[in-house]
């Protein structure tokens, strides 16, 4: 398992993600689209009618073209999240898990907050959910350095727990006292998320999505804590000759991880549903780490490629309506984009290092 | 041609293996030059050198492991064509090498069973006969039933020699196998060794060490520099002349540049290692005891064959390694933990063994120039890449580094990225230099730089730990030079009228004089 991830880690950290992804995404669209034609025509539809219901046809309606912005804003916030853990070489798999204990904290602190205005009830949310996502990342993040514990089994396995930790509160002591449905009580309304567009479901999730984003932009690209991350998540020998602090390091970026992925948690419960859920996360967890891998563990790249599958995730429904063809194509489409981005990505790798050595 | 007989005394059989005119090159470095060698069957044949030499290049392009530029390989008098382990081992050549292939949690059998046979059928039956027929041959006990993960690294070992047997390897390469061995282990190894050659096998066993290569083999190749430097009949040659033919005899023109002004002066020392332990990565003791002094303006070269605790000792001073015991003075101040940044603090510059680790090659340039002193250049929290950028121009003027200040580190030649470890380190005048194979792997033009570059950090007043192989780097830069055997160190002499017979000798472990003589001058330098 380590040496498989130490594999997917060399390259990851290589930097060459960063610098060809911008180049490789729209090559491997069109890769993409040859191969999961296939399965299209097997499910029965038309590839070049399915792709345009898939891509272009949510951009073509407002209401539509809001709703992507609507999907697009959880994973924005987990793929910065995912994406601010690799780049300190941190390989946190579980964001699904964080955003999950965000949510519960959210959904807990928004029944109590009921007698305060928004402008106390929000931030109290956000935090409380944001140190929710953190103390969820903690453990993982103690185990790796202080006894060098593979993170991404140990993040990825505390997923489940949270998932179950959901369901343990909503068949028990939070099922809603008046439905009976195994959903917690409804938040105050002091505590829900404005809307920022007219008949919309836009919400401030996005604003904090797009505000985290630039933040964490400027943070890792001009700020001296931002250098150090770089370097202790590419080569950290050398940061550690260097005198860097790699272990503290790698424990900041792992809890500034989870709690943006339990911010993530907190605008799914404000934003949309009010209340805990059971599909609440709808995988944006591990649609994070697409989201990072794609946009090349950078920024700009997180917020395009955090939009792209906002949009495909979209066009995956609606197209499953139109063409009756399974709604999993969608995920389909997803999987296999990201598998050819990280195949072209390698591919430009090795052929730069045979490059170099020559 | 006559039909091969049955081996008689007098038939000329061909070698066993043979390889004609190798050549490999990394880049600018030839790391096998034209390199002829014959192995008789029945023969333990020795191939020396130092590191860096080439002896580990060759028998990986033996094993298939890596591809040569050039030449050719004749197994039984017969060209092969060796473009995998696995050709290599259908042509009967097995190696065991440093680090081993063996799947810890299993057992031995199950490891001998692992591509054996074909398809998916399992015969763990076949493989414990196997590894019984191998251990008579070895005349080793092996139990097939023991999980790799509970075995020693000696009995490990086996297990790999076993394997390759089990696979009839006709040719054996064995790369330092003596290293990673307890002194019995070695005794046992050895036996096993002539039990396989009185068989017919045809040994290549790698080595630097000379007592071994003595005592073991039949026949002795010397490499050197990527070139075959002598080759010999074991019973015909001495530890003196092998010492010579491995480090090489002095080379006109390299000699020391220039004592003249910055002679040592008499005062205390700069740097001051007293009673060093340290224990090295597979747990075993590395550095012991070692004592140093290095005064302001001199260059204490530390001689020794690799691993032999230098690497180690650089490492406790570079802040990279914990300390065992013993303490470390800088300027008269006693360093508490010896982390990294209590070194620098105290004014120790540190240029690293291995550079690609001592550099970030995705970052650039200037990014790296800062890396040991990110928080002088922020504002805030905000990095001043104005003032970073000035510092990268200003230095990459003055140690002549052919690289733009935003170009990623990882684009740059290996002896650009040494400069920029120079720029680094000597920009912030450090008053101990500790320096590590400061141009290995770097074209003459590089080497020339890097060492004018210490030449003039003496010059300016620093004490200088230098610990190179190159044996003529350290008798051209060093003032004295200390050698270090298995973690003491065992000599001291002064760099000008050294004596590279007794140096050599010193290296191997042979104390040439009266060991405990040496031994004290070592506590006393």
């Amino acid at each position: 398992m380590s040496a498989i991830s130490d594999l997917g880690r060399r390259w990851i950290a290589s930097g060459s993600l960063a610098s060809s992804a911008p180049l490789v995404v729209p090559m491997a669209l069109v890769v993409t689209f040859a191969i999961t034609s296939v399965f299209v025509l097997a499910a029965g539809a038309d590839p070049f009618d399915a792709f345009y219901r898939f891509l272009i046809a949510p951009l073509t309606s407002p209401v539509t073209a809001l709703e992507v912005l609507v999907s697009a804003t959880p994973i924005l916030l987990t793929g910065a999240a995912v994406a601010i853990a690799f780049r300190a070489g941190y390989y946190n798999i579980g964001a699904e898990g964080q955003l999950l204990a965000g949510a519960i904290a959210a959904a807990g602190l928004g029944t109590v907050v009921g007698g305060l205005p928004s402008i106390l009830a929000l931030p109290i949310l956000v935090a409380g959910g944001a140190i929710a996502g953190a103390t969820w990342a903690l453990l993982p993040a103690l185990l790796r350095v202080r006894s060098g514990i593979d993170e991404v089994v140990t993040t990825l396995l505390l997923n489940p727990v949270a998932l179950l930790l959901v369901n343990a509160l909503l068949n028990g002591p939070w099922r809603d006292p008046e439905t009976g449905f195994p959903e917690s009580a409804p938040i105050a309304a002091s505590a829900e998320f404005p809307q920022l567009i007219e008949r919309s479901r836009v919400h401030l999730g996005l604003i904090l999505a797009l505000a985290i984003i630039g933040v964490t932009w400027f943070v890792i690209t001009r700020t001296s804590v931002g250098l150090k991350l770089r370097a202790v998540g590419s080569n950290p020998r050398a940061a550690t000759f260097a005198g860097l602090d790699v272990n503290g390091t790698l424990l900041r970026a792992a809890l500034v991880s989870g709690a943006i992925a339990g911010i993530a948690g907190v605008s799914e419960v404000a934003g949309i549903q009010d209340r805990l859920t059971g599909g609440l996360s709808a995988g944006a967890g591990y649609t994070g780490i697409v989201v990072a891998t794609l946009g090349g563990l950078t920024m700009p790249g997180v917020a395009a490629a955090g939009l792209l599958l906002g949009d495909l995730r979209v066009g995956a429904g609606s197209a499953a309506r139109a063409l009756d063809i399974p709604s999993q194509v969608g995920e389909i489409v997803q999987a296999t984009l990201l598998l050819v981005t990280i195949g072209a990505v390698a591919i430009i790798a090795r052929r730069r290092a045979r490059q170099g050595t020559a | 041609m006559e039909a091969p007989l049955p081996p008689a005394v007098d038939v000329p059989l061909p070698p066993a293996v043979e390889l004609r005119g190798i050549t490999k090159r990394f880049g600018p470095l030839l790391a096998n030059d034209a390199i002829d060698l014959a192995v008789q069957r029945g023969e333990i044949h020795a191939l020396l050198g130092e590191n860096g030499a080439g002896k580990t290049t060759l028998m990986r392009i033996l094993y298939g492991l890596t591809h040569p530029d050039g030449g050719q390989i004749l197994v039984d008098g017969r060209p092969v064509a060796i473009r995998s382990p696995r050709d290599a081992i259908a042509a009967g050549v097995g190696m065991v090498t440093q680090h081993f292939s063996l799947v810890r949690p299993m057992t031995v059998a199950e490891n001998l069973a692992l591509g054996r046979g074909s398809g998916l059928r399992l015969d763990l039956g076949e493989a414990t006969e196997a590894a019984a027929a191998a251990s008579d041959r070895l005349g080793m006990r092996i139990q097939p039933g023991a999980r790799v993960d509970s075995l020693s690294i000696g009995e490990q070992q086996r297990v790999e020699v076993v394997k390759a047997l089990a696979r009839d390897c006709r040719v054996l390469i064995l790369d330092e196998p003596t290293a990673v061995l307890v002194p019995q282990e070695i005794e046992a190894l050895t036996a096993a060794l002539r039990r396989l050659a009185s068989q017919g096998m045809a040994i290549v066993f790698i080595s630097h060490k000379l007592r071994e290569v003595l005592e073991l083999t039949d026949r002795v190749t010397v490499l050197r520099h990527g070139r075959v430097e002598g080759s010999a009949a074991t019973a015909t040659v001495d530890e003196r002349t092998l010492a010579e033919l491995m480090v090489g005899r002095p080379i006109l023109g390299q000699e020391r540049a220039a004592v003249a002004e910055a002679n040592p002066t008499s005062g205390g020392a700069v740097l001051e290692v007293h009673a060093l332990d340290a224990t090295g990565s597979n747990g075993l003791p590395a550095v012991r005891g070692v004592s140093l002094k290095v005064r302001p303006g001199e260059i204490l070269g530390v001689a020794g064959v690799s691993g032999n605790g230098q690497t180690e000792l650089a490492e406790v001073l570079c802040g990279m390694r914990p300390r065992a015991g013993g303490a470390v003075r800088v300027g008269g101040v006693e360093l508490g933990g010896g982390s990294v940044p209590e070194v620098i603090r105290a004014g120790v510059g540190r240029i690293g063994e291995d550079r690609h680790a001592s550099v970030v090659g995705d970052l650039s340039v200037a990014h790296n120039l800062v890396l040991e002193r990110i928080d002088d250049y922020r504002k805030g929290g905000v990095l001043d890449e104005r003032a970073i950028q000035r510092h990268a121009a200003s230095l990459i003027e003055r140690f002549a580094i052919r690289a733009a200040p935003k170009a990623p580190v990882r684009t740059l030649s290996g002896g650009n990225i040494q400069k920029v470890l120079l720029a680094r380190v000597l920009s912030r005048e450090p008053r101990v230099l500790i320096v590590s194979q400061p141009t290995r792997g770097l074209d003459v033009g590089a080497t020339e730089y890097v060492r004018a570059q210490l030449d003039a950090a003496r010059a300016r007043g620093a004490g200088v730990l230098l610990i190179s192989e190159d044996l003529d780097e350290l008798l051209a830069l060093s003032d004295r030079i200390v050698v270090m055997y298995e973690g003491l160190v065992v000599g001291e002499m002064d760099a000008a009228g050294a004596d590279r017979g007794r140096l050599g000798l010193l290296m191997a472990g042979r104390g040439g004089g009266d060991p405990s003589a040496d031994a004290s001058t070592g506590q006393a330098a």
